[in-house]
C-alpha cells in the first residue's frame, strides 16, 4: 500500500515535470522557431487530437469509421462561420448572398470552439443510430459515404457555406497556447475515460460483443456513445485547423485527410493513447519532410525533375511497410508509463508459469 | 422459475430446436446434456436473448412471483432481470486483468460496496483467482479462465445462473472442481441450469436433468435416474 503511494507521489511529480518542461518549451518556441516550423507544431497537436479521437472510435471502440473528414468540416465551418464578421461574410459571398440568418451570427472564438465540437457531436449521434448497426467494412463504407455527401453538401449550399470558393480571412486564433491547451484537456479526458470501468466496457465492446452483452452491456448505445465522442474531437480539431490556417475549403476535407488521421492511428497502434501522440509527431513530422522528394533533385550529372505527389507514394510505401512489419504499430495496445524507467523492487514469479499442481492446495473443494 | 413451451429454434433452412418442453424449479440444479447438435446449446442461447425470431414460449418467474415472458428481449434486460449466462468457451476479456474481469461483470450495478463483497465472495470461491487478480485475462490457464468466467456470472448477483459447457477443454481433475464449486453456488440458493457433455460429471450434481436428441427432449429425470437408466449408460455415459 506505501508503496503504491510512493508511485503515485513520483507519479504525479513527473507528470508536473512534464507538463513544466511543455510549458517551456511552449515559451520558448515562439521567439526561436521560424512560422514553417510554427505551423507544424501546431500542427503536430491538432493531428494529434484528431488522431485520438478517431482512435476512440476506431482503436478502442473497434468501429472502422473513415466519415472523420466529414466531423472536421462540421467543425471548422461552425467555428468560421461563428467568428467571421458580418462585413467579412458579405464581402466573401459573391455567387449567391449569405443566408440572412447566419450573417449577424457572431461569437467568441473559445466558444465557436465547443460549438464546432457539440455540431459536430451531434451529426455523429445522427449518423451513428442508423450506421452503427453495420459491422466491419459495410461501416467504414458508410461513414465514408457520410463525409463525402457532408462534402458535397458543402460545396452546394452556397448560402450557407460560400460553396467551392470556401472561407477566407478566419482570424488565425490558433497558437501553439490554444493547440497544446487543447491537446493537453483531450488527453487528459482519455486517460480518465480508457481507465475507468468505462474504457473496460469499451474494451469488452471491441473484443468480444456476446460477452459484452452477456454482462448486461447495451453494445449498441455504448457505440453510439464513443461514436459521438469521438466525433466532438473531430469537430474540435477541425476547428482549431481552419483558425490555425485561416482559410477553409471543401477540398481540405476530402478522403486523403482521413487517410492521414488513419496512418497516425494505425502507426501509432490501435488502441493506444501514446501511440496516436507518437503517430502524429512521426506523421506530421514526416508528410512535411517528404516534401524534398517533390523538388528538383541534381545528383551530381543527373538531374530528376520534381513529380508533385511523389511523397504521397514514399508515404504509402512506408505504411504498407507498416502494415507487413508490425501491424500493431508502435506501442500496440500499450501505454506510456513512467515505470518504464524505474526497476521494480517485488520480484514475482511469473505466475502463469506454474504448474497447476503448483497452487492445487489453495483451491476450494 | 423457468418454463419452457415447445420451443422451436430455426438457425437458417435447419430446424435446430424442434418443440422443447422444459421446467426449471427454483434452487435446482437442472442440466441439460446430449451429443453435439442436440439443441443444447440452442436451448440456453434462446433464453438468454442471444437467439432471435424463436417460436414457443419462455416464461420467467422472479422472486417477487412476477411472471414474465422472455421472447423478444436483448441479452442485457435479461442480465438486469436476474438471468445471467457464462457462455460457451469462456469468452473473458484476455486485454483486462482478472479483477476489471469482475467488475464488468457488475456492470449492470452501482453499490460500490456490494459489489467489492461480491468480489471477495468470487475470490473465496476461487483461491487461485485472488492469487492472480492483477493478471491479465489471457495469461490465465484454461481452468483459471473457466473459473473467472464463472466468477464473472456470479457478479450480476442472478437468480438464475447458466452455464454452457464449464468442462470444455478442462483436465479432468479440474473438472471435478469446477463442478463442486457449482454445486457450492447452489447451497448458496442460485438456481443452475448446466449444459454439459461432460454427462457423467453433470448428472451426479444435478436435481433433474433432460436429454437432449435431435432438437427435443428425449429423455427426463431427477440425475440419479438418469444415471441409472440404461439408454443413458449406453448413449452417453460409455456404457
Amino acid at each position: 500500500m506505501n508503496e503504491d503511494m510512493n508511485r503515485k507521489t513520483r507519479n504525479f511529480i513527473l507528470n508536473c515535470l512534464a507538463l513544466a518542461a511543455l510549458v517551456a518549451f511552449l515559451l520558448w518556441a515562439p521567439g526561436n522557431l521560424d512560422r514553417y516550423k510554427l505551423r507544424i507544431i501546431n500542427l503536430i497537436a491538432i493531428n494529434a487530437i484528431l488522431g485520438l479521437s478517431l482512435n476512440l472510435i476506431y482503436g478502442m471502440t473497434g468501429m472502422f469509421s473513415l466519415g472523420h473528414a466529414g466531423f472536421m468540416a462540421i467543425g471548422a465551418y461552425v467555428s468560421s462561420l461563428l467568428i467571421l464578421t458580418a462585413e467579412q461574410k458579405t464581402s466573401m459571398w459573391i455567387l449567391e448572398p449569405i443566408a440572412p440568418w447566419l450573417l449577424n451570427l457572431h461569437a467568441p472564438f473559445l466558444v465557436s470552439l465547443i460549438a464546432a465540437g457539440l455540431a459536430a457531436a451531434f451529426f455523429g449521434w445522427l449518423i451513428a443510430l442508423p450506421v452503427l448497426r453495420l459491422g466491419g467494412d459495410y461501416l467504414g463504407i458508410a461513414t465514408l459515404g457520410f463525409a463525402e455527401i457532408l462534402r458535397i453538401l458543402i460545396v452546394n449550399l452556397t448560402p450557407l457555406t460560400n460553396g467551392s470558393l470556401g472561407l477566407k480571412g478566419i482570424p488565425a486564433h490558433t497558437d501553439i497556447w490554444m493547440s497544446y491547451g487543447c491537446l493537453v484537456a483531450v488527453l487528459i479526458f482519455m486517460i480518465r475515460l480508457m481507465n475507468g470501468n468505462f474504457g473496460n466496457v469499451l474494451r469488452a465492446v471491441r473484443d468480444d460483443e456476446i460477452a459484452a452483452r452477456t454482462m448486461g452491456i447495451d453494445t449498441f448505445r455504448t457505440r453510439v456513445l464513443a461514436f459521438t465522442i469521438g466525433s466532438f474531437g473531430g469537430g474540435l480539431g477541425g476547428a482549431l485547423m481552419g483558425n490555425l490556417i485561416t482559410a477553409i475549403d471543401p477540398k481540405m476535407f476530402m478522403i486523403a485527410q482521413t487517410y492521414s488521421l488513419l496512418m497516425i492511428v494505425v502507426v501509432g497502434g490501435l488502441g493506444s493513447i501514446t501511440g496516436s501522440v507518437i503517430g502524429s509527431v512521426l506523421i506530421t513530422t514526416m508528410l512535411e519532410w517528404l516534401r524534398i522528394v517533390e523538388d528538383p533533385i541534381t545528383i551530381g550529372s543527373l538531374h530528376i525533375p520534381g513529380i508533385p505527389g511523389m511523397r504521397m507514394v514514399i508515404f504509402s510505401m512506408l505504411l504498407i511497410a507498416v502494415i507487413i512489419f508490425r501491424r500493431e504499430g508502435i506501442m500496440g495496445t500499450r501505454e506510456f508509463s513512467w515505470d518504464w524507467f524505474f526497476p521494480k523492487k517485488t520480484k514475482q514469479r511469473p505466475i502463469s508459469e506454474r504448474p497447476v499442481s503448483d497452487t492445487k492446495g489453495a483451491d476450494a473443494g | 422459475m423457468l418454463d419452457i413451451k415447445n420451443l422451436h429454434i430455426w438457425y437458417g433452412g435447419i430446424h435446430a430446436v424442434k418443440g422443447l418442453n422444459m421446467v426449471i424449479d427454483r434452487g435446482d440444479i437442472v442440466t441439460l446434456i446430449g451429443a453435439n447438435g442436440a439443441g443444447k446449446s440452442s436451448t440456453i442461447r434462446a433464453i438468454a436473448g442471444l437467439v432471435r425470431g424463436y417460436k414457443g414460449g419462455i416464461s420467467y418467474t422472479n422472486p417477487g412471483g412476477k411472471t414474465v415472458d422472455l421472447n423478444g428481449l436483448k441479452p442485457e434486460d435479461m442480465v438486469r432481470m436476474g438471468i445471467a449466462l457464462s457462455p460457451e468457451g469462456r469468452r473473458i476479456l484476455p486485454q483486462l486483468t482478472v479483477r476489471e474481469n469482475l467488475l464488468l461483470g457488475a456492470y449492470i450495478r452501482s453499490d460500490k460496496e456490494g459489489i467489492e463483497e461480491d468480489i471477495e465472495h468470487v475470490y473465496s470461491l476461487f483461491p487461485r483467482l485472488k492469487e492472480r487478480y492483477a493478471q491479465k485475462g489471457g495469461t490465465l490457464s484454461g481452468g483459471e479462465q473457466q473459473m473467472l468466467a464463472v466468477g464473472r456470472s456470479l457478479m450480476s448477483r442472478p437468480d438464475l445462473m447458466m452455464l454452457d459447457e464449464p468442462s470444455l477443454g478442462l483436465a479432468p481433475i479440474l473438472v471435478g472442481e469446477v463442478f463442486e464449486i457449482i454445486r457450492e453456488i447452489n447451497r448458496q440458493g442460485k438456481t443452475i441450469l448446466l449444459v454439459e457433455q461432460n454427462a457423467f460429471a453433470a448428472l451426479k450434481i444435478a436435481n433433474r436433468a433432460y436429454v437432449l436428441e435431435v432438437g427435443s427432449v428425449a429423455i427426463e429425470g431427477t440425475g440419479r435416474e438418469l444415471l441409472q437408466n440404461a439408454a443413458v449408460k449406453e448413449a452417453y455415459l460409455g456404457g
